[in-house]
């Protein structure tokens, strides 16, 4: 392929064709469609492990599954929903559409890219595969400690804990070159003209989001690794007795999980104000205000980490200043927020998908971060740690404020990628059955949180019956409805009414200049922005 | 157009990607750095806590009886608690569960631990001090959690620990929970 990628900028046979297309790429779309359609089948698979666990929770007691299984199911979920569905959704849109937006003829660094992606695949097998080797008879199955690792159950744990441990260490590698990837691109593949300030904000939402990568991923790897070396090699990192302190675990966790949690959120804050513009036919309000506020939420995210572990024993000056310096992140967040609102505010709007998931976005991101606000406090943390209040609050920020915002993404963008409008009927029927059936799954949760169910527990007292067997049905409405969107996202790829170039009356910026959908090589010449 | 390939100046394009490349090894000394840092806060979280006591964290070695007065005019309750953790056979327990000492002082209070198994047992006692800033205030003179402890077969052994409250400690302290966890080092 080397050889032929040269001069042939307008056709589109100068690639190998059938599986050597997809191994051999180094082409940003090829590897954006690959990153979207692994995290589409991921994000269906960790969606069947947690329908498991709303299953076993019907109904009080114990009806399916054991609780060592149930433990691994949580786990793995989360990391799956993560690792394998968000992130990649984020990097395969950042593959698709940076280039696109910022007028360059590919990412920067296109071998790298390729790279990155394959590690994907394989760190997959490696998390869901003690399930299968179960089976067999071999160990005792996936990672059963949830995804935190906290030791010392994670020193304790069985081979499951080995294998989710080398699946990090690859995501984290494949995290780390995509970022680079990206930050190259956006440093030096800009059209001429295009500054900084005058970037899309999805390519300000990444930029910011591939630093903190960089930044935090390296510590998890570290702190795994020094998890890897307690269980086998006989250091005491974490283990009280030679020691260590499983404290510290906890601090170097959180040191990455929390910037992790805004390396999500990032590129969706970077959608949302590109399809309110789009669709309120108005340019977006306080463009910089939003790009300070997505730097000011950068730099607070790696300095409030203890937040997660309030309970832990903190002395009482620690918890004061992560208390605080946890709610001063709403400041810049409420900016966001008012912005996304004012792009609204006497716009010629119109109700498309992209757009309903997104005005549905603001309100229930806006539920996500105002329930945070409660956690945030410590005398109240006390009572809702380590409950399905927790659970509730984090699923109406990635669920709804991740998930959703890149459903957001996939229908607004999917026209200009596949060249064919999606059938607006079912994704609007898809937009009002997740919504709905999302809020009657998690609603629930809250109540039972205050109420003081606890998580990750297989079973339950009577009294949570009820709330219970409600989020358990719109669970599975949930997980169903997923199968519109699948649907959906195929018959569109297949075929359909042709898109226009712009596709949308009031979409503006350099990937609708490009016809639908946009040739193999885009931008060889690049555009001059004024 | 490109007839003497060997000599033409490089390509816009060309350029561009050995500055690509060199950005994309720069990112990397960013991964590098913060890869360190991951396993310096090792050694870094340890001398923090045990400089602040934030963790309730207390010197592994003997503290210096140092020339401190006696403080009359206050008391201090030291409470005393154990546990054993899976693996060690042992009962292992506090003589005395509290002790109300003079901060200067110099106490002894003892320790009973009893192999109940049928076999040598090895074990390392952590300690642990509630509220964590009192923790830089107790000085340890003698402790059986300095070193490893080995017990014969059903064999019971008296345990001192000698310590004493230093006299700087926050006048707003008035009680402070000692707690030892016993762990197996087999």
């Amino acid at each position: 392929m080397s050889t032929t990628t040269v001069a042939h900028h307008d056709e589109h046979t100068d690639h190998p064709t059938g599986i050597m297309r997809w191994l051999t790429t180094t082409n940003h779309k090829d590897i954006g469609t690959m990153y979207l359609t692994f995290s589409l089948i991921m994000f269906l698979v960790g969606g069947s492990m947690i329908l498991g666990i709303r299953a076993e929770l019907f109904q009080p007691g114990l009806q399916l599954m054991n609780p060592d299984f149930f433990n691994q199911l949580i786990g793995v979920h989360a990391l799956i929903m993560i690792f394998a569905a968000l992130m990649p959704a984020a990097t395969g849109f950042a593959n698709w559409m940076i280039p696109l937006q910022i007028g360059a003829p590919d990412m920067a660094l296109p071998r790298l890219n390729n790279w990155g992606f394959w590690l994907l695949p394989p760190s997959a097998i490696l998390l869901t595969l003690p399930f299968a080797l179960a089976l067999f008879g071999i160990g005792d199955g996936a990672l059963a400690t949830g995804w935190t690792f906290y030791p010392p159950l994670s020193i304790q744990g069985g081979i499951g804990v080995d294998f989710a441990i080398f699946a990090v260490h690859l995501l984290g590698i494949s995290s780390v070159l995509g970022s680079i990837n990206i930050i190259v691109t956006l440093f030096n593949m800009r059209a001429p003209g295009m500054t900084f300030m005058k970037m899309p904000m999805f390519a300000w939402g990444w930029l910011i989001t591939a630093f903190l990568l960089i930044a935090t991923i390296p510590v998890l790897a570290g702190a795994v690794t020094m998890l890897l070396t307690d269980r086998h090699f006989g250091t005491h990192f974490f283990d009280a007795a030679g020691g260590g302190d499983p404290i510290m675990f906890q601090h170097l966790f959180w040191f990455f999980g929390h910037p992790e949690v805004y390396i999500l959120l990032l590129p969706v804050w970077g959608f949302i104000p590109q399809i309110l513009q789009t669709f309120s036919r108005k340019p977006m309000y306080g463009y910089k205000a939003q790009v300070y506020s997505f730097w000011a939420i950068g730099a607070l995210s790696v300095v409030v980490w203890a937040h997660h572990f309030f309970t832990a024993g903190l002395p009482v000056p620690a918890l004061l200043y992560f208390m605080y310096s946890t709610m001063a992140i709403s400041l810049p967040l409420a900016v966001l927020f008012f912005c996304w609102i004012k792009t609204m505010w006497r716009g010629s709007m119109s109700f498309e998908t992209p757009m309903l998931f997104t005005v549905g976005w603001i309100i229930l991101f806006g539920i996500g971060g105002l329930t945070g606000l409660v956690l945030a406090d410590v005398a109240a943390d006390a009572q809702y740690h380590n409950s399905y209040f927790v659970v509730a609050h984090f699923h109406y920020t990635l669920f709804a404020g991740g998930i959703m915002g890149i459903m957001a993404g996939v229908y607004y963008w999917l026209p200009k990628m596949t060249g064919h409008m999606y059938n607006e009927k079912l994704g609007q029927l898809h937009f009002w059955l997740t919504a709905i059936s999302f809020n009657l799954t998690f609603i629930p949760q809250f109540f039972l949180g205050l109420a003081g169910m606890p998580r990750r527990i297989p079973d339950y007292a009577l009294q949570f019956a009820e709330f219970n067997m409600i989020s358990s049905i719109a669970a599975f409405v949930l997980g169903l409805s997923q199968l519109i969107f699948v649907y959906n996202i195929i018959s569109t790829v297949r075929g359909g009414k042709k898109a226009t170039d712009q596709v949308w009356e009031g979409a503006e910026g350099l990937e609708w200049t490009l016809s639908s959908p946009p040739p193999y090589h885009s931008f060889s010449e690049q555009p001059t922005v004024k | 157009m490109e007839i003497d390939a060997d000599k033409r100046e490089p390509s816009s394009t060309e350029l561009r990607s050995i500055a690509n490349k060199k950005l994309g090894y720069k990112m990397l000394w960013i991964v590098a750095g913060s890869l360190l840092f991951a396993f310096a806060l090792v050694p870094l979280y340890d001398v923090l806590c045990t400089i602040t006591g934030l963790n309730g964290k207390t010197k592994s070695t003997a503290s210096e009886l140092s020339n401190t007065k006696v403080d009359e005019t206050r008391w201090v309750t030291v409470q005393f608690t154990s546990s054993t953790m899976p693996g060690l056979g042992w009962n292992f327990y506090p003589k005395q569960s509290s002790i109300k000492v003079r901060p200067g002082k110099v106490e002894t209070v003892l320790f009973e631990a009893k192999n109940i198994t049928s076999r040598v047992v090895a074990g390392r006692a952590v300690p642990s001090v509630t509220p964590g800033a009192a923790a830089a205030h107790l000085k340890k003179l003698e402790c059986f959690c300095f070193e490893r402890q080995a017990l014969n077969p059903g064999e019971t052994k008296v345990m001192p620990l000698r310590f004493f409250v230093s006299p700087d400690i926050p006048a707003d302290v008035k009680e402070m929970t000692l707690s030892y966890a016993f762990f197996s080092i087999d």
